[in-house]
């Protein structure tokens, strides 16, 4: 299960509309061993692509550096998918590399969609663990704590 | 001649658990080498067809090997190699 504050919530959904039509990715970081995702790390789409996403890899080496001198690691690893749900493609799951991480897909496909007007409509959102190939869909328990009071 | 080289939570299974081990090489391609006879089965998830994976990122002392000859890269005692899986996917 997925415990997560909803300001960080809230901070993944407006990324990933502000990054609407290309997909959005980051991270939440929090302190190693504890599963608790504290510190919201947007990370800029280097592929740019509605369909792909990539962190640039200096800013990979700089965040994993950043990580291991603070004793924090990834809790969280999110991206949006803007077309289609937000259920691991075969390229997420080809590509998951940390067993230990929440991989949160969210998804705008219905976002911007002119029932809702310009960006009212739902996002969908939602948590998986990705271990050697296999998804398994957990729980996600959103709550109001700040994180660290 | 030592190299530290640090490994990837996803590739730990393949150095007893270790975040970093040592090895050796003229070259990034040699050090993999020497990486492959301590820890058999890791030079498979680095290399495909004789070039890096496409989604495996290793830097040397902080630059990223594409840009420095890739298996080329020259090395020398007291480098650091960092392996990171790329963080990707998509839709």
């Amino acid at each position: 299960m997925l415990t997560i504050s909803q300001a960080l919530v809230d901070e993944i959904v407006a990324h990933a509309k502000r990054d609407h039509p290309d997909e959005a990715c980051g991270m939440v970081v929090g302190a190693e061993g504890s599963d608790r995702p504290e510190r919201f790390v947007p990370m800029i789409n280097a592929a740019g692509s509605p369909t792909f996403y990539e962190y640039d890899s200096t800013e990979l080496l700089q965040l994993y550096k950043e990580m291991d001198g603070n004793d924090e690691e990834p809790v969280v690893i999110y991206h949006s998918h803007t077309a289609t749900e937000a259920y691991p493609s075969r390229t997420d799951i080809d590509l998951a590399a940390e067993p230990g991480a929440h991989y949160v897909l969210v998804s705008t496909a219905h976002t911007f969609s002119g029932e809702h007007g310009n960006s009212e409509g739902p996002v969908e959102f939602r948590s998986y663990r990705i271990i050697d190939g296999e998804v398994t869909e957990e729980e996600v328990t959103v709550t109001d704590a700040v994180p660290g009071s | 001649m030592a190299i530290e080289v640090r490994i990837p939570t996803i590739l730990r299974t393949y150095t007893g658990g270790e975040k970093a081990v040592e090895a050796t090489g003229d070259t990034l391609s040699g050090l993999i080498d020497t990486l492959e006879a301590n820890h058999p089965g890791i030079k498979d998830r680095l290399i495909d067809g004789g070039e890096l994976r496409r989604f495996v990122n290793v830097y040397v002392n902080d630059e990223d090997v594409r840009f420095t000859g890739s298996l080329e890269t020259a090395l020398s005692d007291g480098d650091q190699v960092v392996i990171l899986p790329a963080v990707a996917g998509g839709a």
